[in-house]
């Protein structure tokens, strides 16, 4: 048998056999290549098309006019712009707090043999692939509760909008929290306890503060990903055409995504110039979050 | 059989006849602040270590030491009950803290650990200033001191860090160097005035320069506290502690695990220069471990 080595030593230096520089390699890499390149190809594609044919209406119009029929050419996007905001607003209170506590709870206090909570993650786990129209229909249902006890007529109301989106992003909240606390090393939680703080005031003084760059950065994520539904806001029957804002929380409204949506399959060319308008001032918002989210996690976050 | 040279305290020893005919002596005390009688932890089925017994007195320095796995830490981390975050883990026996059993049913886990406290092997400052650091621990105890000023400054001089740190006190802890967040790491333990004070390997992540400046501190600390210490290192033992207790491991014949067990527990001196077992003496000339 050959000393260990003994093979290494006898061959020169020089270009090694299945190397860099290989044949196989380079293919391969070239495929990588093509498949980056052509998912890129058909973004770019859609991208310069809605900037194209949204370039004509992207005036200051497009934020103050409410939508119209009448003067197609005039029509904006003011009250879907504030239904928007109207609609994440209730949003991110419901969620953010009950996402935030439930990931808590999840990661510090609960029990992982037992089984409820194991069905709890999993639940998790599963309620964050649900098709978003489905919580339109759930939102429907807690709206038919609740005008059992409240007194409105109407179920496109902004607090509805806010139920749904608040229950769809519940679940991106909660994962995201459960990885920013499971990134706290634990010594600094050892270290806590070994001076006799409590479990709650080891979590609330130091695991939470030092957690919150990264719940921060998912929570906007997750936001982000609320602007866009429209499925079960148009489930809930947000109405296109309104002429007012959204004077509370029991009022109609309507939302962007929703908008964009109607005024796309308008007969009028006008129209669906503005829907591409739309688009774009869509785009830039989400755009704009997604920066903020990456510029808190670059300068936040620390790497531990 | 009693020697004339031997102390007062010394002529009192207490023999104890262990389960397998092997008799340990264990000096009887003076002051003896804490206590462990039949000590076993098992984590999950695994028995970590049996049969400990041990009597640390006031203002000393107790040492604990042994080759690797052989239980010292888990042995320090009952002391406190910090064993009581490990999932699986179970302590029989008794540990008491001035003769009350801190593992009795009616005992919150929280008071104990506010009297007796813990420095770990690798230094763990909070992500905080210094200054909120040391102040942690009495706010979180509901110490309410006159001064938090004065609470923080007497904690820092008491670690022999005060001069280092005094000029940038709202500073983030993590600017410190290893050393110096070890020593705040004391200060931290300092502040909220305990009685004992643990530490598991406390200089093994540090260069020997830092490691000899926290010696000379174990040393000014023993005045006012009662210290225990885990420590891979048999000369710091030797330098540094009054007592010294040597862990051993011994595989177990049906299942092959290594079960810690306490071997000797002695005076210092004693267990460096004439130990009664012969396991002491291989590991102390370096025969193994």
């Amino acid at each position: 048998m050959a000393t260990l080595g003994e093979h290494a030593r006898t061959q020169p230096l020089g270009r090694a056999r299945g190397g860099e520089r290989a044949p196989r390699a380079v293919v391969f890499l070239l495929a990588l290549w093509l498949c980056l390149f052509t998912g890129l190809v058909f973004l770019l594609v859609l991208l310069v098309q809605i900037l194209i044919e949204g370039w004509p209406r992207l005036d200051a119009n497009l934020i103050t006019n409410y939508s119209s029929l009448l003067f197609p050419e005039r029509a904006g996007f003011r009250a879907a712009i504030l239904g928007t905001i109207w609609v994440i607003g209730c949003t991110a209170v419901l969620a953010i707090p009950l996402g935030i506590a439930a990931a808590i709870y999840l990661e510090e206090f609960a029990d992982n043999e037992r089984w409820y909570t194991r069905l709890i993650e999993v639940n998790i786990q599963n309620l964050a692939a649900v098709p978003t129209i489905i919580y339109g229909l759930l939102t429907l249902g807690i709206l038919s509760l609740m005008q059992l006890v409240l007194d409105f007529q109407n179920r496109n109301v902004v607090i509805g909008g806010g139920i749904a989106l608040a229950l769809l992003i519940l679940p991106v909240i909660i994962i995201a929290t459960r990885e920013s606390l499971r990134s706290i090393p634990a010594e600094i939680r050892a270290g806590s306890l070994a001076l006799g703080a409590t479990p709650w005031q080891t979590v609330w003084r130091q695991t939470l503060p030092a957690a919150v760059p990264g719940i921060a950065t998912g929570t906007i994520i997750a936001l982000s990903r609320a602007i866009g539904e429209a499925a079960p806001l148009l489930l809930l029957g947000a109405v296109v055409f309104i002429r007012s804002d959204p004077s509370g929380l029991f009022s109609g409204f309507t939302a962007m995504p929703v908008m964009i949506y109607s005024l796309v399959s308008q007969p009028q060319e006008e129209l669906r110039t503005t829907a591409s308008a739309g688009i774009v001032l869509l785009l830039v918002l989400l755009l704009l979050m997604n920066a903020v989210a990456i510029l808190i996690r670059n300068r936040f976050q620390r790497r531990w | 059989m009693p020697d004339n040279t031997k102390t007062e305290s010394e002529k009192q020893i207490v023999e104890v006849e262990r389960p397998a005919g092997v008799k340990r002596t264990i000096p009887d005390v003076p002051r003896a602040v804490m206590t462990c009688e039949g000590l076993c932890v098992y984590y999950g089925s695994f028995l970590a270590v049996r049969d400990v017994d041990l009597i640390f007195g006031k203002n000393e320095i107790t040492a604990l030491i042994g080759p690797s796995g052989c239980g010292k830490s888990t042995v320090i981390r009952c002391l406190n009950r910090m064993n009581d975050l490990v999932v699986g883990a179970r302590v029989e026996g008794v540990v008491t803290y001035h003769d009350q059993n801190i593992y009795a049913r009616d005992v919150d886990p929280i008071e104990v650990r506010r009297r007796i406290g813990m420095v770990f092997q690798k230094p763990n400052p909070f992500p905080k200033s210094i200054f909120d650091n040391i102040a942690y621990g009495p706010r979180v105890t509901g110490m309410r001191p006159d001064s938090m000023a004065d609470l923080v400054e007497q904690a820092l001089r008491g670690a022999a860090l005060w001069d280092e740190v005094k000029d940038k006190l709202k500073q983030n802890a993590y600017g410190l160097s290893g050393g110096q967040q070890q020593r705040l790491c004391i200060a931290r333990t300092l502040a909220t005035e305990p009685d004992v004070i643990l530490m598991d390997e406390p200089c093994s992540a540090l260069d020997p320069i830092a490691t000899a400046r926290i010696e000379d501190l174990m040393l000014d600390l023993r005045e006012h506290f009662t210290i225990i210490i885990v420590t891979h290192n048999m000369q710091q033992a030797a330098r540094v502690s009054d007592r010294t207790a040597f862990f051993t491991a011994q595989a177990d014949d049906t299942t092959g695990n290594r079960t810690g067990l306490l071997v000797e527990y002695d005076r210092t001196e004693k267990i460096f220069s004439n130990p009664s077992e012969k396991r002491t003496e291989d590991y102390i000339s370096g025969r193994f471990g």
